[in-house]
């Protein structure tokens, strides 16, 4: 076990040399990059989906693929991301930050933590390798609703399994990140001292920890449904389809609030930093994620108001669903008044993050017209529903996730990122995601409905916007494929301890030397 | 909103296709006070959510301007206002106490299906639609009109934009009467579909099971168009809704009209535009065919039952997809005993072979045994008639 010295490159110092370090390594930082590796992948293996998707849709008519294949192409992308994708992403960067940010040496389970990363990758084989089985990949949509998912072919139960051993994977990473953070402190680090993203975290952490049995659960159900005779979801037997739809999405809104909870953590990181400013409202910032974190699991039948609940239910959803405005508009509110009266600057970072709070606003309108019962009896299960979620997981947790990349890749790597190609890569994402998803809204109020492989010809100007935009998003991305690699060589200028201006008053990970030394925190630093 | 019309030459830039049917950017007013209620109180949260955004944007722009580095301002460092932050939780719940109210009028509105005139009973199949005038014994099935079906395949010949109301019609549309509140009644047959004609103002599901209903009372007569709109298998983008809407006096010529005909072979005449593709479907009437009709004109009805019902699944070729759907191409069943290629159509098998005896008559399946027996790669050389199947329904 070295100490703290400072190199240039820290995979050349694992306890072990090779693959067999990155197998058995049981370093939080190892770990880390493990995922976020994994998650960058994934999300270029969906994203590709997703192009297929957008390919067959650019104009009316079958042009590429069976609808039976675009049916998967929709399940599967969505999966790969939500579980893939975005929530490896975060477990990849609470991994590498939390315990730099709260002055801890490491994860407090270090193996369980080895044990929760290794899942990932052979349940992404297993789900990825449906494709290949008879009949093909689930394709009843990621809600996996029955009786339709019934009639999956062998894909059924590996792709069950695979959401065993996800969800394995997400209750154990979330257990390591609450013993973490309630145990694992530096001396004088309380609750209400810690950073925002540690906060977001720990609240993200309960909250997978509740939901993720019940999903669980309800696809098990789903399994003896099919192959042991019982009848959960079967009317037949006295069962109820809608049941499932009950248990899923008890697990399914706080699940969104997963992708969005450590969003708003990185976000009210980077902000202050760049406004040269300290975050505005941290109090209020941290009940309100709590409050957030408790709507989240009374509102779930607003993803039902269709299903014929008793008028009593829709209203009560509709109020409860409403209610999750406040604290989120807090959360925005606090945001803009840290930036008020700041000295802003406006590295790709801070872009991300300014796109983000301006981004996921406008999915927070949309969401806030979709919890009106009355009105989303026209819009459910349309297009504008599509605009709405992508606005709120790609330019929300998507753009989160990369501004936080960006924030803290110096730290990790040593060196600068290219800010040129950054800023580069932020424009052309931007404004293609603009191009993407805006045209969706009109869809949907137009009437398309969503997870058609084909439509009407009165909605093909804007089909054909979304999929230029589509692809010139997907192929962004490349760009910051590019930009990680030269990082990651040693390629660009050498980054300071601090990394940004004044940063070392925003949190701990900036007084570590860059970049950050394969064991940090072996002896706790003191918070005032 | 007419403004975004002026899209169009960019697309025109983009080199793609302006030749397409006219398009909308907002919700439907409708046809229905319910469906107008619902566009008003949609059109009254826009515009909150418009006014809100107006002040964030504004002030985050203002921020953005003035408050940088660049001009060399000296950052504030407060970080706390409790009369703000108060102000800010308070105001947005008073906002969202008056978006509650009209809400749940509207709520209670759509939900009041009582003294209704008559019911429609519709029922989600894949991939089609059954509705039973539950009054007047009036049933009949309703599928994708036959040149969209064609057009729709992969690699068709047939370009989308020759056919009109492409994936937007039927062959045999639900008529309704004007003036009337038609209590609507849903079910599903095999999996959850969902029923929207947006011009109704709202959509509800078909659960297999259970019955959910729903309420509309159509202003003025015209031809509304909608789409299934829960995923509901392969051809989910492909089961539309037409609702056409009478004058009474017409409906009731309709109605008298379909008690003449026969039940689930009801065939309706009702506007010109889909009256020519409903030749194509159902070119041979039901009362010329008898047990002794010849072979050809079985096979030529049993195609077309075949492109209506099995192709789908089995594709056009009977090939099938592998590991869901068999392949008709010499396939134990079909060239194995009539009686159980019958019983399997009659009867189907789960979960994924629909039971056919409701949704064909005995002329029909005794076409489609036929064709599937001697085409599509099998040549059994045998000669079904509806005699056969009523034999075997007894």
């Amino acid at each position: 076990m070295s100490a703290t010295a400072i190199h240039d490159d820290h995979h050349d110092h694992g306890p072990s040399k090779g693959l067999m370090r990155w197998v058995t390594t049981t370093n939080h930082k190892d770990i880390g990059t493990l995922y976020l590796i994994t998650a960058l992948v994934m999300f270029l293996v969906g994203g590709v989906m997703a192009l297929i998707i957008r390919a067959e849709l650019f104009e009316p008519g079958m042009q590429f693929v069976d609808p039976m294949f675009f049916n998967s192409m929709t399940t599967l992308h969505a999966l790969i991301m939500v579980f893939g994708a975005v929530m490896p992403a975060f477990a990849g960067l609470a991994n590498w930050m939390i315990p730099m940010m709260i002055g801890a040496p490491d994860m407090a389970l270090p193996r369980l933590n080895n044990w929760s990363y290794w899942l990932l990758p052979f349940a992404a084989v297993m789900l990825l390798s449906t494709l290949f089985m008879d009949g093909g990949a689930a394709a009843a949509g990621w809600t996996l609703y029955p009786p339709l998912v019934l009639q999956t072919g062998a894909a059924l139960p590996f792709t069950i399994f695979t959401i065993h051993l996800l969800g394995l994977s997400s209750i154990m990473a979330a257990i390591n990140i609450i013993v973490t953070i309630l145990n694992m402190r530096a001396p004088g680090m309380t609750l209400m001292k810690m950073p925002l993203f540690v906060w977001t975290w720990l609240i993200t952490a309960f909250l997978l920890i509740a939901i993720m049995p019940v999903f669980a659960g309800a696809v098990t159900m789903l399994l003896t449904d099919k192959f042991f005779g019982t009848s959960f979801f079967n009317a037949a037997g006295g069962g109820d389809p809608v049941l499932y739809q009950h248990l899923f999405w008890f697990f399914g809104h706080p699940e969104v609030y997963v992708l969005i909870l450590p969003s708003f953590g990185i976000i009210s990181q980077i902000i202050p930093t760049f406004s040269r400013k300290p975050l505005f409202g941290y109090s209020s910032m941290v009940y309100a994620t709590a409050s957030i974190g408790f709507l989240s699991f009374i509102v779930w039948a607003h993803h039902q108001y269709t299903v014929g609940m008793p008028v009593e239910g829709e209203l009560y959803f509709t109020y409860a669903t409403m209610l999750i405005a406040v604290p989120t508009g807090v959360k925005v509110f606090n945001w803009i008044s840290t930036m008020w009266k700041g000295a802003i600057s406006f590295e790709t970072p801070m872009l991300w993050a300014l796109a983000f709070v301006v981004l996921f606003t406008m999915g927070g309108f949309t969401g806030l017209m979709m919890s009106i019962s009355p009105a989303d009896l026209q819009y459910h299960d349309t297009y504008f529903i599509v605009a709405h979620f992508h606005y709120v997981l790609v330019p929300g947790a998507v753009f989160a996730i990369l501004a936080g990349v960006y924030y803290w890749l110096p730290k990790w790597t040593g060196r600068m990122y290219d800010e040129r190609l950054g800023q580069l890569h932020f424009w052309l994402t931007t404004i293609s995601v603009n191009v993407c998803f805006f045209p969706q809204h009109f869809l949907g109020l137009a009437g398309m409905p969503r997870r058609i492989p084909d439509y009407a010809l009165q909605f093909a100007e804007f089909n054909a916007w979304s999929s230029v935009g589509a692809f010139v998003f997907g192929f962004s991305q490349l760009i910051f494929c590019y930009v990680l690699i030269k990082c990651i060589r040693g390629d660009g200028e050498v980054a300071t301890s601090e990394v940004w201006e004044g940063a070392h008053e925003h949190g701990l990970e900036w007084n570590l030397p860059s970049p950050a030394p394969y064991h940090t925190w072996e002896t706790p630093p003191h918070i005032n | 909103m007419n403004r975004f019309k002026s899209l169009i030459p960019f697309v025109g830039l983009l080199g793609l296709k302006n030749a397409y049917a006219d398009y909308t950017v907002n919700l439907t007013e409708g046809v229905t006070e319910l469906s107008r209620d619902i566009h008003d109180l949609h059109m009254l949260i826009f515009w909150i959510c418009v006014g809100i955004g107006v002040i964030v944007y504004g002030l985050l722009v203002y921020s953005l301007i003035n408050h940088r580095k660049s001009k060399g301002v000296v950052p504030a460092t407060f970080h706390e206002n409790t009369k703000l932050e108060v102000l800010w939780t308070v105001i947005p719940f008073l906002i969202l106490l008056g978006m509650a109210v009209p809400a749940t009028k509207v709520m209670i509105k759509a939900y009041d299906t009582s003294g209704a005139d008559m019911t429609i009973k519709v029922t989600g199949y894949q991939w089609k639609w059954r509705y039973e005038y539950l009054d007047e014994g009036v049933s009949f099935f309703s599928t994708l009109d036959a040149k969209s079906n064609l057009a729709r395949q992969l690699g068709s010949e047939v370009k989308p934009e020759t056919v009109e109301n492409y994936l937007l019609n039927v062959d045999h549309p639900l008529v309704i009467p004007v003036g009337k509140k038609i209590r609507f009644l849903f079910t599903g047959a095999d999996v959850i579909h969902s029923w929207w004609v947006p011009d109704l103002g709202w959509k509800k599901d078909t659960i297999p099971g259970f019955i959910t209903d729903a309420w509309a009372k159509v202003e003025k007569p015209g031809i509304y168009r909608g789409q299934c709109t829960e995923l509901c298998g392969r051809d989910h983008g492909f089961m539309p809704i037409v609702v056409i809407a009478k004058t009474e006096a017409d409906y009731n010529l309709w109605l008298a009209e379909q008690k003449k005909g026969s039940d689930s072979a009801a065939s309706v005449d009702v506007s010109s535009e889909s009256a020519q593709v409903q030749k194509v479907e159902s070119s041979v009437p039901s009362q010329t065919l008898h047990d002794d009709s010849d072979k050809s004109q079985l096979m030529e009805r049993g195609k077309a039952v075949y492109e209506a019902n099995c192709l789908s699944c089995h594709q056009a070729s009977g090939e099938g997809i592998s590991g869901l759907f068999p392949a008709i191409r010499n396939s134990a069943v079909v060239n194995g005993p009539v009686a159980d290629h019958i019983h399997l159509i009659l009867n189907g098998k789960p979960p994924l072979m629909a039971s056919f005896k409701s949704v064909l008559t005995p002329d029909d399946v005794a076409a489609v045994v036929t064709y599937q027996r001697n085409a599509l790669g099998n040549n059994t050389g045998d000669v079904v008639h509806a005699g056969d199947v009523k034999e075997l329904t007894k």
